[in-house]
């Protein structure tokens, strides 16, 4: 089974090579065939079909395309679909059909690309393992003992397994750049505000963004060139232009100066992880970057702060959920408080449950100072962490995660032990920047390893561009399991 | 921070979810654990700083005052589970 790029794929269309439909019927045949894997949680036959005949017709009458036409996608069900049922992950909308599509899922169709289906997820976006949907979890392609990481697991898994070149996804906590570790592939986070959140349903609105997983860093660019950009519908979208990150791509990474932050090699990192890491780091040596060391003082509060904002955030944002207007209704509530009561018990998931908890206990009165207000002033301490730390270097590194992948019901009994595998990604949302997961080979237990670098707010070029210097020399990003 | 089940009952009441009373323990051992995550916080030197709500800082857009999308009840009314003559349904409030 072949996973083709992007380019490689687009330059077979655009000579007549293959076909859209070609390319769509392929992308089916092989999510079907990797049932197993669990990575959708719908797949649209006929609309992909339809959509890659109208690319074909188009192409076929002479029409300009976009690099991303006839291409074969999916989109991670947390993204609204207009008319295709939009679960999130959850029971509460397990027959919710939205009226509009969000920004991400216009600008793709746009483009041309073909939306093949929905992948799986963890409800709401709530976890590190996609154990926690209702749709049942995901395996890893690398693996079918473990998880595939989450919350974009779904995404992950699929562009792992070759079934679609990319796939879209988000990052609250580390939801793009931890299941790509995991499985082996490029993900990019975007900067906060650099892609529209219009029609992406909220988790927590001050650090949710929307990105890219595929196999290499070219290809996320060609991804995140058409998604990137202002959006006056999402408030928190930032009005400056996007610069094509695309263009970057071929620039020498002679004197790039990379800071490697000791508090991300910290105690719970796996020995096979860190080696791998610095293996990664010594081949953009070799091409000419500067590894310096440097040290982010309160990257250790970022799990606590980012366990209290996220939460606080949801606790909001969730309240839509009342069995009144949308989602799931319990049918056997005799009053209207029952009615909100019962349908939020009956529609969330355990996790979903608990975050909404403890951040409606975050942010009660006689709790708001001590949790919620102080844990945003250590948000600022970690942002100014950053902000020091990139006056010296552009980039920083480090492992994504701690771990590899690790096993299926290993972590899903103990919240704290699954919050501890984003101990090095949060601190990046909380901050806002942008980063990306880029694959740095496989450690002893055979699975892969993630290398982070992160970058300035609106640098996801630099970061791009060094990703795709590294696979220019190394091929840990073509390697496939076995199917 | 410890938690009690009067405590339980009442967050869960504030963000409206039911709760089984045989659910009751275990959630509040669940929750007391996360929360003590979150003694590490008081440990942060924080003095003097602002607290950050916004990664950039930045305050909203403004857009002018002007209707930017027509009426579209019926589509969203479609989306209730029970509706009726133009609105949402919902359990009797008023004896």
């Amino acid at each position: 089974m072949s996973a083709a790029s992007i380019t490689a794929l687009a330059a077979d269309l655009a000579a007549g090579r293959t076909t859209a439909v070609h390319l769509a019927g392929q992308a089916l045949q092989r999510a079907e065939a990797q049932r197993a894997l669990n990575s959708f949680i719908r797949l649209d036959a006929d609309a992909a079909l339809a959509a890659a005949q109208a690319v074909d017709a188009e192409r076929a009458a002479g029409r300009d395309l976009h690099l991303l036409a006839g291409i074969p996608f999916a989109h991670k069900d947390i993204f609204c679909t207009k008319g295709i049922t939009t679960t999130c992950g959850s029971r509460m909308l397990q027959h919710f059909v939205p009226p509009y599509d969000a920004q991400v899922v216009e600008s793709l169709a746009r483009a041309g690309a073909v939306s093949i289906g929905k992948t799986n997820m963890d409800e709401f976006a709530m976890g590190s393992s996609n154990e926690n949907s209702a749709y049942g979890a995901v395996t890893n392609p690398w693996g079918s003992a473990h998880v595939p990481g989450g919350s974009s697991g779904g995404s992950a898994a699929a562009v792992a397994a070759g079934i679609v070149p990319f796939a879209t996804g988000t990052d609250t906590g580390g939801s793009i750049r931890q299941p790509a570790a995991f499985c082996g592939i490029t993900g990019l986070k975007p900067t906060y505000g650099r892609v529209s959140r219009y029609g992406m349903i909220a988790y927590a609105s001050s650090l949710d963004c929307a990105g890219v997983l595929a196999r290499s860093a070219a290809d996320c660019a060609r991804v995140f060139d058409q998604i990137a950009g202002f959006d006056a519908r999402d408030a928190t979208s930032v009005d400056r232009p996007a610069d094509p990150t695309a263009d970057a791509l071929e620039q020498p990474l002679a004197g790039l100066r990379i800071g490697v932050a000791r508090e991300y090699f910290g105690g719970g990192v796996q020995d096979g992880v860190a080696a791998r890491t610095h293996a990664a780091l010594r081949e953009l040596e070799k091409q000419g970057a500067v590894l310096v060391d440097i040290t982010l003082p309160s990257a250790h509060h970022a799990i606590a702060a980012y366990y209290v904002i996220a939460p606080a955030e949801a606790s909001s944002n969730l309240a839509r959920y009342d069995g009144v207007r949308y989602g799931h209704r319990s049918t056997d509530a005799r009053s209207l408080d029952e009615l909100y009561s019962r349908s939020r018990a009956e529609g969330f998931g355990s996790e979903v449950q608990r975050r909404i908890l403890v951040g409606t206990y975050a942010l009660s009165a006689g709790y708001y100072d001590a949790y919620y207000l102080r844990a945003q002033k250590v948000r600022r301490l970690i942002a100014n962490d950053f902000l020091g730390a990139f006056e010296s270097v552009d980039l920083i590194a480090g492992p994504t995660a701690p771990t590899t992948a690790f096993r299926l019901g290993e972590r899903s009994g103990d919240a704290l032990a699954m919050y501890a595998a984003d101990v090095n990604t949060v601190a990046v949302n909380l901050a806002g920047l942008p980063a990306i997961s880029v694959p740095a080979g496989f450690a002893q237990d055979g699975l892969p390893v993630g290398l982070q670098l992160i970058a300035t707010a609106f640098a996801e070029s630099r970061l791009l561009n060094a990703a795709h210097q590294l696979q220019r020399v190394t091929d840990w990003h073509l390697q496939e399991p076995a199917a | 921070m410890s938690l009690d089940h009067v405590a339980v009952r009442h967050i869960a009441r504030l963000a409206r979810l039911a709760v089984a009373e045989d659910q009751l323990e275990s959630l509040r051992s669940d929750l007391e654990r996360v929360l003590h995550l979150f003694d590490d916080l008081a440990a942060a030197n924080v003095d003097h700083l602002a607290p950050l709500a916004h990664p950039h800082d930045q305050s909203l857009g403004l857009r002018d005052d002007v209707v930017g999308e027509g009426d579209r009840s019926e589509e969203l009314l479609a989306l209730a589970p029970s509706s009726q003559g133009g609105y949402f349904l919902v359990p009797k409030v008023i004896e």
